[in-house]
């Protein structure tokens, strides 16, 4: 049985390497998938392009798959995701967005946890009656809205009766410090500007709840049936007899062994946050990369980006594989059953 | 579940021509026995129900929404007041008794659409996690079963598992929006980059469950007996496997259509208002449309009718889902029993 450090280390990257074959998979998966779907990606880029690009464009795409798939890993590990049909870059923009949608997916796990978790609990403490059913119908509710109207309903109608702005990271685009980071929390802080800060925060509610109303029900229904498995056992009744109070028997003993199967849920998660981003940050103007992928299939008038929502896909594809990874290397910490070796 | 009627009954011994003419009213033994069973399976069923009010609520709308869209198919008239491009003479009429949706900027008549495009929309939650059942399904089966290593078959349920995670790390929306962007808008291509994404769920689901009943006691008789191996598979396996995989398929029937109705919100993947009365909308377009047209707060009712169709229509299969789903878990129905939360004849039936 093996829990020392060195072991963990093992642990940790014997789970890095399993990635590399996911990661190559997803890279070839997305690229023949979009690739052998699209139909005359140039005609339908190049509208007001000159002949010329139109012509290096067509000459790419009549190039066999295999030769462009080459091409394409080739200029995927130099870092290079392609470019707009404007001859931007697409990984400049990848690079800038991507903080902003970790921030939002961050925030919204925390108030997964922070809300979803304990009301897990309290349904599970009142296991068929009316508190359980109530908590039942908040997750399954989350799960049943729609995306666009539970962003659009909560910017028109909850905002501004709660007094919360519903555009943007920040209130003016012109901020008076040095984005280092791009993660609207953090460059405020690193200037030391309090009132920006406060701004940032009240920014970022909105959106993030939303996110996590919507993907809450997981959270919630996996805490409460683990702790409906965990409470009848005999560490709870004795922490109980100990005299200690409901609370402290809730929250220290039944759900921080309840707690190890909800991590690994966490994970399975990230795909439902990761795609809600896309339509919660075009209604929220929340600059991440849900918008930029919203943008970039050609939703709302926008012209196909096709190299920005390839690499979108894989972009998103692999932070679902990191947080797969997360999970499980959590639920090796948390459980002490898991050997490390 | 519903074995206990299932139990041998100790018959006295008859003579031979009893025999004979028992053999003769076999059939219809046999029938009354199925009607016994078939009524013993209800008792449980209604009791599952009873167990939690939700679960009823969820199972009584559920019905109620597929009787609607049945009568949708055959008779229309009968819930749709008006056609999908029948233009009334009001425009942007708040709901009322005679409009309960209200009407649009051309009149067209939000909760007709909204019924037009109730066969449409169930269909398509139906038919697309139907299809990643039985085609995940069927995987999961093999991936389950034949996972000896160094067989042929291990080699082929490693390659399952394998490809089962790449397409699980996609995450659905993004891909079917980015399938639906290049190859063009319609029906048929946002189905089929819905279940590019959709089928790895069934392959975990179904070769959890087979790899947790494969070496149980029944399995080795059977296989003792001299059972083929195709015909456990069938026989005994799929049959215990089909449980959780009904449950897990009602759930997700809810899950496809928000994510189906997101795919036709973002890229417009139906005309709506429809081209032909032949034609039906679908919710999702219904509420792009809108978004574009109208503002929300001068006209809220017409993102709020296909909205809240969607949310009701997902709410019930949700309902009815995760409550069969409490009951089914061997672990939750412990536990639910000892809580005294079944009712006594429920906890019996369900033992």
């Amino acid at each position: 049985m093996g829990r020392g450090a060195s072991d963990l280390l093992i642990f940790v990257g014997k789970r890095l390497l399993q990635l590399i074959p996911v990661v190559l998979g997803v890279v070839v998966l997305t690229f023949f998938i979009t690739h052998v779907t699209a139909i005359n990606i140039c005609s339908q880029w190049y509208i007001h392009a000159d002949k010329a690009t139109i012509a290096r464009c067509n000459a790419q795409f009549a190039q066999p798959i295999l030769v462009q798939f080459f091409q394409y890993l080739g200029q995927l590990l130099q870092g290079n995701l392609g470019s707009s049909q404007f001859g931007q870059p697409v990984a400049p923009f990848i690079a800038q967005y991507l903080p902003a949608t970790v921030e939002l997916v961050l925030a919204a796990l925390f108030l997964m946890i922070f809300v979803g978790i304990p009301l897990g609990v309290i349904a599970a403490q009142s296991s068929g009656r009316w508190a359980d059913h109530l908590v039942r119908i908040f997750y399954l509710s989350g799960w049943a809205t729609p995306t666009y109207l539970g962003a659009v309903l909560a910017a028109v109608f909850l905002a501004p009766a709660l007094g919360l702005p519903t555009q943007g990271m920040y209130s003016s685009p012109n901020v008076p410090f040095h984005q280092w980071t791009h993660f609207s929390l953090i460059d405020p802080l690193l200037a030391l500007n309090g009132a920006w800060e406060l701004d940032a925060l009240a920014h970022l509610i909105m959106p993030a709840a939303v996110l996590a109303f919507i993907n809450m029900g997981i959270a919630t229904r996996m805490t409460r049936s683990s702790m409906l498995e965990v409470l009848p056992l005999d560490f709870v009744k004795s922490a109980r007899m100990k005299g200690l109070s409901e609370f402290w028997v809730m929250y220290k003993h039944a759900l921080r062994n309840a707690l190890i199967t909800t991590t690994t849920v966490l994970g399975v998660t990230a795909g439902g946050l990761l795609a809600g981003t896309v339509v919660i940050e075009e209604v929220f103007a929340w600059p991440g990369i849900g918008q930029y992928a919203y943008q970039s299939i050609g939703a709302g008038g926008y012209p196909v980006n096709y190299d920005a929502a390839v690499a979108v896909v894989i972009i998103f594809a692999i932070g679902v594989v990191i947080a797969n990874l997360v999970a499980d290397v959590l639920y090796g910490v948390l459980d002490p059953r898991v050997d490390w070796r | 579940m519903g074995t206990s009627t299932e139990g041998r009954v100790v018959r006295p011994r008859r003579s031979v021509s009893q025999r004979l003419r028992t053999a003769g009213t076999r059939f219809r033994s046999s029938s009354v026995r199925a009607l016994k069973s078939l009524g013993a399976r209800l008792r449980v069923f209604w009791a599952i129900l009873r167990a939690n009010p939700l679960t009823l609520v969820g199972f009584v709308l559920v019905t109620a929404i597929c009787v609607a869209a049945l009568v949708m198919l055959v008779a229309p008239s009968w819930l749709a007041p008006y056609g999908p491009l029948q233009l009334t003479n009001t425009r942007y009429a708040p709901p009322s008794l005679q409009h309960p949706m209200g009407t649009d900027s051309i009149g067209l008549d939000v909760y007709s659409n909204v019924m037009y495009a109730l066969p449409l929309d169930l269909g398509l939650g139906i038919f697309i996690a139907g299809v990643s059942m039985l085609l995940g399904g069927g995987l999961g089966l093999v991936a389950g079963f034949w996972d000896d290593p160094g067989t042929f078959g291990g080699v082929g349920s490693t390659v399952i598992l394998r490809l089962t995670d790449i397409f699980l790390s996609f995450p659905s929306l993004i891909l079917a929006l980015a399938i639906v962007a290049f190859t063009g808008a319609s029906v048929w291509v946002a189905i089929i980059a819905v279940l590019v994404t959709w089928w790895p769920n069934y392959v975990r689901l179904v070769r959890g469950e087979v790899l947790a009943i494969k070496h149980l006691p029944y399995i080795q008789a059977a296989r003792a007996a001299g059972v083929t191996n195709g015909r456990i598979l069938l026989r005994h396996i799929v049959r215990n496997v089909l449980e959780p995989v009904i449950v897990y398929f009602t759930m997700d029937i809810g899950t496809v259509l928000v994510v189906f109705s997101t795919i036709g919100f973002v890229t417009g993947a139906l005309p709506f208002p429809v081209q032909t009365a032949s034609q039906r909308p679908e919710w999702g377009s219904m509420l792009a449309h809108y978004h574009e047209t109208a503002l929300i707060t001068s006209a809220p009712w017409l993102v709020l009718g296909p909205g809240g169709a969607i949310f009701v229509t997902v709410l019930a299969f949700s309902l009815l889902g995760d409550g069969l789903r409490d009951v089914l878990d061997p672990r939750s129905r412990r536990v639910m029993a000892a809580a005294g939360s079944l009712t006594s004849s429920g906890s019996k039936a369900l033992e």
